[in-house]
């Protein structure tokens, strides 16, 4: 071998290299997007972003499954489609009792399962008291019902639920132990959706074992009886495909496309990938930068209105000088939320004033972030005598959410304010499963840390009420602050309210009360996830819930 | 000879528990856990607690060790909690095997029937223009990332143009499964368009997938069949006028083969390595991206038994290489 | 374990293939530890003939002192802080993602506006220490296990072998996995031993084979008749010859080191902390742009490829120029 001979060689592949990435700057943006033409495929294929779980939406825990149960199962209360409101679904109508503790759902006729089985009064009982009545890993499994209904059959005291009874064929009556803002509001949730009571009993359908560090689930759950526009055909384990088909038992109109197929796809370049080769119509969740590429493609990027929030917690016990507010007010002072939010989040992203979207019932309008003030921030902090303070900041590597495409860049950024101003920071960094949940939420090992919440449902206790009423283990450790105790307690009482527009002025006091008075936080920002189709698809409303259905979904050839 | 087969099994097994031991102290000594992958945002101290004494993580490690060995010793290994949630995770790693083999099986195939004759060549022709060029296509083979090479494979013949399919295994929705070895399972159940589409899909990883492989053992083959060359008993077949076809198939490669037959061997182990990046580029429904998955979500179950399996594997392969070697090299067999 | 019975000389065999990944010949390495005749110096004299005069060599030095010296004065030629974001209020996400390049600015900014090419200049430098700290770790490593196996045989041997196979029978990418999430908090540091503990049981082997073929040879028998304490012997006769081997193992290794830090990045398990940059850590970061700005990746990737393939054609042409047989 000679100089003569390699250099070129080497020179060669360093060329084909560069073209092929030259190729990929100029590729064909030209794609014919538009109207779909009078062929209509009979499947619609969603890139979705990880396995799902079990199909029996009582065990089912992540977004990804509840994607694919919304299209087969309905509850009681339903979603209306591109808001987070609620709309009458199996139950046409609902009144509450005087003192609020006894609901009485009338039933829409006619409906019945995909085993042909009637739904009436006594399948909602039956439904309800399964899910009450949760024995051992049953209970554990059943995530949902402990987070929004307390505790099981085994153990009334922490339950919201009491009882039900089905007077009659088109009627249930739900009794609950208490008043709560969330009731019936969380019967639109996924998980307490409607099944066939005769299936769930031949199907032994509560048979949950543990099994090593698992659970089993009966074979029920891989297939089970709800009532849907879809039902499940074929969950291909090895191919990493969910197939569903169109369920001809539905009481509503059949779905447009007859064939609905997730294809699992957990790497988010791939999925844009499949998309841009045709392979699937659409996707969940495209990244913020890539927005602009795929609407050039011809692609339709559907935003979802933000129903989230990202903060930046403070744990005052961990570190005292926390405890005094002109420090907290002072790091409010010291971010450039603004510059952020403008470089890195999405369009239409927004800077939060308080702990909840705008769109949720006790908003205070009147509110208006803390401005971006480096010179403030500088003079709060030398009154409260913490000049050149530490401060534990940390964030989570591994993970993107929502309201967090990029952690680390979001970290980079507030690190650069917080050291404009004079405060050290000590940068802390843990993978999102690997002990950074731990140490947010169980062990306290941060002074400051980024975190956010997606709603479940329209009601300010789901923001509110997750982060700050539970006083011994929330997150911001408020129980060593002397406002603590009152916040937790206000927020309990407002959530009792019965009187919508009572609550609702109640919570806008407290939200004013936690940015002016206590806060435990910064709220960061509001921002919008969205999702993608090929411009040949039709008929897809996007929910800030991620609710979306696909029944009335089309996709040209 | 079985008296060292038995000897070698046996050492397997103990390098399997030693392992077993360390995997299971060393997983749960990770920061973090399956429970905060379960619960995420939505944890709080009671769920906390009550799925830590569901799952018998709040046990001592001991005791979980022992439980963990008496399942096991069952063929038990528990369930999968994130991976795929409720499997047992035994039927993960049988439904994920195959799809790791076969891609390492195709990327192989492709090395060694590239990589040997190519070798050869470059060793008869040794310090020839083709041979300098072979040469260094082998070493930048080596040079550039798996993963890079991955996506620019994918990029240009699966996006830009749709020669090929871009991820995943197989495109029919509709395919019996019998072995998971989804083009193996097309022609046993007389669904050819099932192995076509699988086939397809097999291309552009196996090729990524092939490139350290190919150019390890085209390395290999040059400097075995050179040095072959030059032995005295190749001078001697030359001297006694044998043709040059039987000194090259009877002589030099049979001899030349010895070492390259180790080398496909531990590139076989290595493979399983390769196929985590590759298997995350094409999203591929096999070993490497259900181990980076379980570690990910903290899936111990699923994670000790793909390791414990994987590692099991790699040590038969390294016996399977030294009985080949004995069989092959006349020199052991006498013994 | 007997070096008579020929099934083990089979493993050890392996052994050294393992480490020498398919370069050379089976017994290059026992030969070449075991060059005896003449002293230490004459080898390296004459393989240093030879090298001179093999452009393979010259190519992949020359790759190698240019990216070496570009670390050592980066610092002084970058024309921008690699830390700053000067362009980042051009950053939009939706509308420019990735500021194009601009006067001042000649291959644009990354996607928080620093300038990308003084990050890839400065990047030699994060992507140098990672290399050469794993590889020397590595070494250190699989030396300490090596000397114990191979100057000791016996049970020691046979413990320390089953370590090495345990570390070796865990896919190698994996270990570095369950290495980087060990640590509390990623950091170069971190990597680095991720990336070098995958290597230590390479080394092992190679030391260990090495200095067994070297315990019945004529030297160090002679040295022990004439009384030498067995450390010296170890470490006077048998080590320095078991050199020769490790320094190509060592060439090699910089190598795929700086591409399995890549990797790790590429699995998200790199140095969270950018403000250095290294290039295997650019790579890994830019894949979520490749689609709209795939030149944030293939810069690095060419600084990689092309370093990568400098330190693999030196080692590959040191390996050659130290096997004995070429010198016939």
């Amino acid at each position: 071998m000679t100089l003569k001979r390699t250099a070129p060689l080497v020179l060669l592949t360093v060329a084909a290299l560069s073209m092929s990435a030259c190729a990929q700057s100029d590729r064909d943006s030209g794609s014919d997007g538009g109207t779909s033409g009078g062929d209509v495929k009979d499947t619609f294929t969603f890139g979705a972003a990880g396995a799902p779980d079990v199909f029996d939406p009582l065990y089912a825990t992540d977004g990804e499954t509840f994607r694919i149960t919304r299209q087969i199962h309905s509850g009681l209360l339903g979603i209306k489609p591109g808001t987070a409101d609620i709309q009458p679904e199996l139950a046409e109508s609902w009144t509450p009792s005087e003192d609020g503790l006894s609901w009485t759902f009338k039933l829409r006729q006619g409906v019945k399962f995909s085993d042909g089985t009637a739904f009436d009064g006594k399948a909602v009982c039956y439904n309800m008291d399964r899910m009450y009545n949760q024995k051992g890993a049953g209970q554990t499994a059943a995530e949902y019902w402990t987070y929004f209904f307390g505790t099981f059959s085994d153990d009334p005291s922490g339950s919201l639920y009491k009882s039900c009874e089905a007077p009659d064929d088109t009627t249930a009556v739900i009794n609950v132990t208490r008043t709560t803002s969330s009731f019936p509001t969380i019967l639109s949730l996924d998980s307490f959706s409607m099944q066939s009571p005769t299936a769930l009993e031949k199907g032994d359908a509560n048979n949950v074992q543990s099994a090593g560090e698992g659970f089993t689930y009966p074979e029920y759950s891989k297939n089970p009886v709800g009532i849907g526009p879809y039902k499940i055909s074929k969950y291909d384990e090895a191919n990493k495909t969910v197939a569903l088909v169109a369920n001809e038992s539905y009481y509503g109109e059949q779905p447009k496309t007859k064939n609905l197929v997730f294809k699992i796809i957990p790497d988010e370049s791939t999925r844009r990938q499949e998309l841009q080769a045709g392979s699937i119509d659409g996707y969940d969740l495209p990244n913020p930068v890539d927005w602009k590429g795929l609407k050039d493609a011809g692609n339709k990027v559907e935003v979802r209105p933000a129903f989230n929030i990202l903060y930046l917690g403070l744990n005052p016990e961990r570190n005292p000088k926390l405890k005094d507010l002109k420090v907290r007010q002072a790091i409010a002072y010291a971010l450039n939320r603004d510059q952020m939010v403008k470089s890195q989040l999405p369009e239409g992203a927004q800077v939060a004033s308080q702990f909840m979207p705008d769109t949720v019932s006790g908003y205070n309008t009147s509110l208006q972030p803390y401005a971006y003030d480096p010179e403030k921030a500088k003079s709060l902090l030398k009154e409260a005598g913490a000049e050149g303070m530490t401060l534990k900041f940390a964030f989570p590597t591994e993970v993107s959410r929502p309201y967090m495409p990029d952690p680390q860049k979001i970290h980079a950024a507030f690190t650069k304010d917080l050291e404009a101003v004079g405060i050290k920071v000590e940068q802390v960094s843990k993978p999102w499963n690997g002990g950074y949940l731990d140490d947010v939420s169980a062990n306290g090992a941060y002074d400051a840390w980024l975190l956010g919440w997606t709603g479940d449902y329209n009601a300010a206790d789901n923001f509110l009420g997750t982060f700050f009423s539970d006083l011994k283990g929330n997150d911001f450790h408020t129980s060593v602050m002397p406002w603590g105790k009152t916040l937790s307690e206000d927020l309990k009482k407002a959530d009792a309210i019965v009187d919508e527009g009572e609550r609702e002025a109640a919570y806008q006091d407290i939200n004013k009360r936690i940015a002016e008075e206590y806060l435990p936080g910064i709220p960061v920002s509001h921002s919008p996830p969205a999702l993608v189709t090929s411009g040949k698809v039709q008929g897809l409303t996007a929910s800030p819930l991620t609710a979306e259905m696909f029944d009335t979904v089309t996709a040209g050839k | 000879m079985a008296r060292f087969i038995i000897r070698r099994l046996l050492q397997m097994v103990g390098v399997v528990f030693v392992l077993s031991l360390l995997l299971f102290f060393w997983l749960r000594s990770l920061p973090g856990g399956t429970v905060s992958a379960i619960l995420g945002e939505r944890a709080t101290p009671e769920t906390r607690a009550a799925l830590t004494k569901a799952l018998g993580l709040d046990q001592p490690i001991w005791v979980q060790y022992g439980k963990f060995l008496g399942r096991a010793v069952r063929g038990d290994f528990g369930a999968s909690t994130k991976v795929l949630p409720g499997a047992d995770a035994f039927d993960i790693f049988l439904t994920r095997f195959p799809a790791t083999v076969e891609l390492s099986f195709f990327a192989l195939l492709i090395a060694v029937v590239l990589a040997i004759p190519l070798g050869y060549l470059s060793a008869r022709r040794a310090n020839s223009p083709l041979d300098s060029g072979l040469v260094i296509v082998s070493l930048v083979g080596v040079a550039v990332p798996v993963f890079f090479l991955a996506f620019l494979l994918k990029y240009q013949l699966a996006v830009e143009h749709n020669v090929f399919p871009v991820s995943g295994r197989q495109d029919n929705l509709n395919c019996t499964r019998v072995t998971n070895f989804f083009v193996l399972d097309g022609l046993l159940t007389r669904e050819l368009d099932c192995s076509v589409s699988a086939l397809k899909h097999l291309v552009l990883p196996s090729v990524a997938l092939a490139t350290i492989p190919f150019a390890v053992i085209y390395r290999i083959t040059r400097a075995s069949v050179l040095e072959v060359l030059g032995e005295d008993y190749v001078r001697t077949a030359e001297s006694k006028g044998l043709t040059a076809r039987v000194i090259r198939g009877r002589h030099v490669l049979r001899n030349a083969l010895l070492p390259v037959v180790t080398t496909i061997g531990l590139q076989t182990g290595g493979l399983l390595a390769g196929a985590v990046l590759t298997e995350k580029v094409f999203n591929w429904g096999g070993i490497g991206n259900a181990l980076a998955d379980a570690f990910q979500f903290r899936d111990y179950s699923v994670l000790q038994v793909l390791i414990l399996a994987a590692a099991g594997i790699y040590v038969i392969i390294n016996l399977l290489v030294d009985i080949s070697y004995a069989v092959i090299d006349p020199r052991v067999r006498t013994r | 374990m007997s070096p008579a019975n020929p099934m083990n000389r089979r493993k050890d065999r392996i052994d050294e293939l393992a480490a020498t990944s398919g370069g050379g010949t089976a017994t290059l390495v026992r030969e070449a530890g075991a060059v005896d005749e003449k002293p230490g110096v004459s080898l390296i004299a004459s393989a240093w003939k030879r090298l001179r005069r093999n452009p393979v060599f010259l190519i992949g030095a020359t790759i190698s002192l240019l990216f070496v010296v570009l670390a050592l004065v980066s610092p002084f030629i970058a024309p921008h802080d690699p830390a700053v974001g000067y362009l980042l209020d051009k950053v939009r996400p939706q509308s420019n993602p990735v500021p194009g390049p601009e006067p001042g600015f000649p291959l644009g900014a990354d996607d928080v506006g620093r300038d990308l090419l003084s990050r890839l200049i400065v990047g030699s430098q994060q992507t140098l220490l990672v290399g050469v700290v794993a590889t020397l770790f590595g070494l250190a490593g699989g030396l300490v296990l090596g000397i114990l196996a191979g100057a000791f045989g016996g049970w020691v041997d046979a413990l320390v072998m089953r370590v090495v196979d345990v570390l070796l029978s865990i896919p190698s990418l994996l270990l570095a996995f369950s290495i980087a999430a060990l640590a509390t908090r990623a950091t170069q540091l971190t990597v680095i031993i991720a990336v070098a503990a995958v290597q230590v049981p390479i080394f092992a082997r190679l030391l260990r084979g090495s200095l067994l073929a070297q315990r019945h040879s004529d030297h160090v028998l002679a040295a022990r008749a004439l009384g030498v304490t067995e450390r010296a012997v170890v470490f006077r006769h048998m080590l320095p010859n078991a050199l020769g081997p490790v320094i190509v193992q060592s060439t090699l290794v910089l190598a795929t080191s700086i591409i399995d830090a890549a990797a790790l990045s590429f699995l998200g398990l790199g140095n969270p902390n950018d403000r250095r940059p290294e290039w295997g850590q650019m790579l890994g970061r830019a894949q979520q742009y490749i689609y709209d700005s795939p030149h944030l990746a293939v810069y690095p990737a060419l600084c990689i490829i092309f370093v990568a393939l400098g330190f693999t054609l030196m080692g590959e042409s040191l390996r050659e120029a130290l096997d004995p047989k070429s010198r016939r």
